[in-house]
């Protein structure tokens, strides 16, 4: 009965969202408030129909329904709760059904939240949020039934992938979603711009936080991808740049463009039909992220069973989406006029040349993810592009960027000079270029990369303190009056440097982890030393382990500084039952941010067993990076001028008079 | 300098800017060619490794099936001895480390490495798989087209 009131709900919100589509967006044309009214309320029940539906499917799995097909292919009654629970949208229709509920949830949030908009922009963006909920409740009724039901009902279901069974793993897709599909708001309201022909300042102080929030949900979703990847693969990397993660990369980078050049319109109102374009490709990169990773053209631990009439679909509705809005701009963007004018020299320079940076990036990511199926498409060869490609490129990419991140702060709009800024800078560069210097000392004929990592990171930290410090006038004027400051500034720019800094702690956790990692592979038996770095791993055989709904083969190691132990650790190697797998648990111990990390291997013969241990440095500054950058996202997002909605023009240019810029 | 840019009328200052933007983008669109050109790695099967000539120092992905009945050890534990074949013809390999859990005879392989001066393959990496069925479809490709694959 469940399945049926939760089939019946997203049809009936499929019908809503069809008046969704139409009836705000004649009341935005014939300015009736009424018909945007009703839009606003269709907005709020298609919110609550499709919580529904997903409500429905998640009692299914919790109460391990295997009269129906979804659960019985992916739950089984011993699993863990949380892994009943976080199955739901651990396949194709479960998490179409998350996707949906999130861009119903954002369509909601635009309907509830837009008391200060104009109505007819209301009207338009609910509209819009409509028609790609539609398009998608379609796929999801027609073509990815999660409801439908098999007979004769199963004993029990076939289970989770165990890889999946992880708690880091869980909250993956869902926070992922919140980016991708918090990206659509930004989408609506660039397409219901170029409808109306009107991008001001204004426009864009509701777009920000948008795509601020989608912004840091996509951060803390990739981070949390990368850290599972890191503790659960057991190979010790974090990032392959394998396509299903370039795939979330882009948006990524075309959504920090868009923050930034969104600030350009906020506060200068130039740049308007650059950003508009922004905000329709960071949406529209996000679709083609869920279309590589859906439709089953890369295969990996990502894509979910595919049949062909799905991916056509998805690549009719991506092309439709795409294209539209897309010819929508060409049409409409040239009459968007441009304001304000600025030296080579300024905020607005700076900022264009970190939307260039990332765009560039994006072009090389988008090519290297590409290139393999173009090539096959056209000559049949098969080619694999790696990492290698990925970091010849990257680096020069963002080497420019990081150095212009480190001042950007500080140069004033419109014109300033570049020998005020950088004199501001004296004590940063003098530490930049001595931490350079002992680099190179220390890793003398070492890779040439870490002295280049190094100097970033520490100009970009750095940097970000000398900004914080003048800012707040730190030694200048009285601790009192220094720690008013903090409270009062504006906490769009405090955000912004907590962010900078993050991006140089990642930095730095990338450089020092991956030129100074230690690796050892051994073969050990019991009471056998490693030597790893300054620390000695002893091994003490293994012993038989049962887990809820696994067997492992668990490895002793005692892990000595000196003659001090300091820590047991016990990596495992899991043979899970449903379905029948084996997995590698990595033991992982932090020490001083670095990581001692442990993984046993396969039994060569009497009780000897190949074992990789590794002692990676500064690993945790990686994590520590990605949470600082979601975390100055979330305090960019609390300032005052996104609450009071309403934005008060004169009021910002008497605060540029006095000289206090964000 | 900053004078001669003061001079410039607005939209002279603007074709300033966006030449330098396609500047940047052509920079690094060359550099991404560059790279695309030297980083990219075949992937190869034993059977079109055999037809073409490839040097000893060059990197490349080689997958097939690993042989059943060869997997050997060398005496220092960590060291594999294999062999990779696509049921047509087949290829020494040889891996030192850890290997992934799914790494089994008569399963699907895909390694990276390189072909030493006596055409052994010394892999530097072996691909994790996510299932027991998992092939890469480039393989699964490969193998169908020799005609020999018997899987759906």
């Amino acid at each position: 009965m469940t399945a049926e009131i939760g089939q019946f709900c997203m049809i009936l919100a499929l019908i809503v969202a069809a008046t969704q589509i139409i009836i705000p967006q004649i009341g935005a044309s014939k300015k009736d408030y009424g018909l945007i009214l009703f839009g606003k309320y269709a907005a709020i029940i298609q919110l609550f129909l499709i919580l529904a539906a997903f409500l429905c499917l998640m009692y299914l799995y919790i109460t391990s329904d295997f009269s129906v097909l979804n659960v019985w292919q992916n739950s089984h009654s011993e699993k863990p709760l949380l892994y009943k629970i976080s199955g739901v949208w651990g396949n194709h229709e479960g998490s179409l059904l998350l996707w949906v509920l999130i861009l119903a949830l954002f369509g909601a949030a635009v309907a509830g939240f837009a008391k200060n908009l104009p109505p007819t922009l209301v009207g338009r963006v609910i509209s819009i949020q409509a028609a790609i909920g539609f398009g998608f409740l379609i796929l999801l009724i027609f073509l990815s039934n999660p409801f439908a039901r098999i007979s004769p009902t199963p004993i029990n279901g076939n289970g989770l992938n165990p890889l999946l069974q992880d708690p880091g793993l869980a909250f993956h897709p869902p926070f992922l979603y919140l980016g991708y599909v918090g990206f659509s708001v930004a989408f609506s309201f660039a397409i219901a711009a170029l409808i109306e022909g009107k991008v001001d300042a204004a426009w864009a102080r509701w777009v920000r936080p948008w795509t601020l929030a989608a912004w840091c949900f996509l951060t803390i979703g990739i981070s949390l991808g990368s850290w599972w990847a890191y503790y659960e693969l057991g190979w010790g990397g974090w990032w392959f740049w394998d396509p299903v993660e370039n795939a979330s990369f882009m948006p990524w980078l075309i959504g920090t463009a868009l923050l930034h050049s969104a600030i350009v319109v906020e506060k200068r109102d130039t740049l308007k039909s650059w950003t508009v374009l922004l905000a329709i490709l960071a949406f529209s990169f996000s679709l083609l992220g869920t279309f590589i990773v859906r439709s089953g053209i890369l295969n990996s631990v990502h894509s979910f069973a595919s049949d062909p009439g799905r991916g056509v679909f998805i690549l009719g509705f991506l092309i439709l989406t795409i294209g539209g809005s897309l010819s929508l701009y060409t049409w409409r963007a040239p009459k968007l006029k441009g304001g304000g004018l600025f030296a080579p020299i300024s905020r607005e320079a700076s900022l264009v040349i970190n939307n260039l940076l990332l765009m560039s990036a994006t072009a090389t990511v988008l090519l290297g993810t590409l290139y393999p199926l173009i090539l096959d498409a056209i000559s049949g060869e098969k080619v694999s592009v790696g990492p290698p490609y990925y970091i010849g490129t990257f680096i020069p990419i963002m080497t420019p960027l990081v150095v212009v991140m480190g001042i950007a702060p500080m140069i004033s709009w419109k014109r300033s000079d570049l020998p005020g800024v950088l004199s501001r800078f004296k004590a940063c560069i003098l530490i930049t270029i001595a931490a350079g210097m002992i680099t190179l000392f220390f890793t003398y004929k070492g890779p040439i990369l870490a002295v280049l990592g190094i100097i970033l990171s520490v100009w970009l930290i750095s940097g970000s303190i000398a900004d914080f410090v003048e800012r707040i006038k730190l030694f200048k004027v009285s601790y009192r009056d220094s720690l008013m400051r903090i409270i009062n500034y504006p906490r769009s720019a405090i955000g912004g440097t907590i962010a900078h800094a993050g991006v140089g702690i990642l930095i730095f956790g990338i450089t020092i982890s991956s030129a100074f990692e230690i690796e050892k592979i051994q073969s050990v038996k019991n009471g056998d030393r490693v030597q790893v770095g300054d620390y000695i791993f002893e091994f003490k055989g293994t012993e038989i382990f049962k887990g809820p709904n696994y067997d492992a083969i668990r490895g002793n190691f005692d892990v000595y500084k000196g003659k001090n132990l300091i820590i047991k650790m016990q990596p495992e190697n899991r043979k899970f039952i449903n379905p029948e797998m084996i997995t590698t648990e990595a033991a992982i111990y932090p020490k001083n941010l670095g990581d001692l990390y442990a993984v046993l291997g396969e039994e060569n013969s009497n009780n000897t067993f190949s074992t990789r241990l590794y002692y990676k440095p500064m690993i945790n500054c990686l994590w520590i990076g990605c949470l600082l950058m979601a975390l100055g996202g979330f305090v960019s997002l609390s300032d005052r001028k996104y609450r009071i909605g309403a934005p008060r023009k004169k009021h910002t240019v008497k605060n540029k008079t006095l000289g206090i810029t964000n | 300098m900053k004078k001669m840019l003061k001079n410039l009328k607005p939209k002279r200052r603007r074709l300033l800017f966006l030449l330098s933007g396609l500047f940047i983008l052509g920079i690094s669109l060359g550099l991404a060619l560059l790279a695309l050109n030297e980083q990219v790695d075949l992937f190869l099967t034993p059977t079109s490794l055999s037809e073409k000539e490839i040097e000893t120092n060059k990197r490349f992905k080689l997958g097939g099936l690993v042989q059943k009945n060869s997997i050997k050890k060398l005496k220092d534990g960590v060291t594999t001895l294999f062999i990779i074949t696509d049921n047509n013809m087949s290829i020494d390999a040889q891996f030192k480390g850890v290997l992934p859990n799914l790494f089994r005879e008569g399963q699907g392989v895909v390694a990276e490495g390189k072909l030493n001066s006596k055409k052994i393959f010394i892999a530097n990496k072996i691909f994790a798989k996510h299932d027991e069925n998992y092939l890469p479809p480039e393989i699964a490709d490969a193998i169908k087209k020799e005609g020999q694959w018997k899987g759906n």
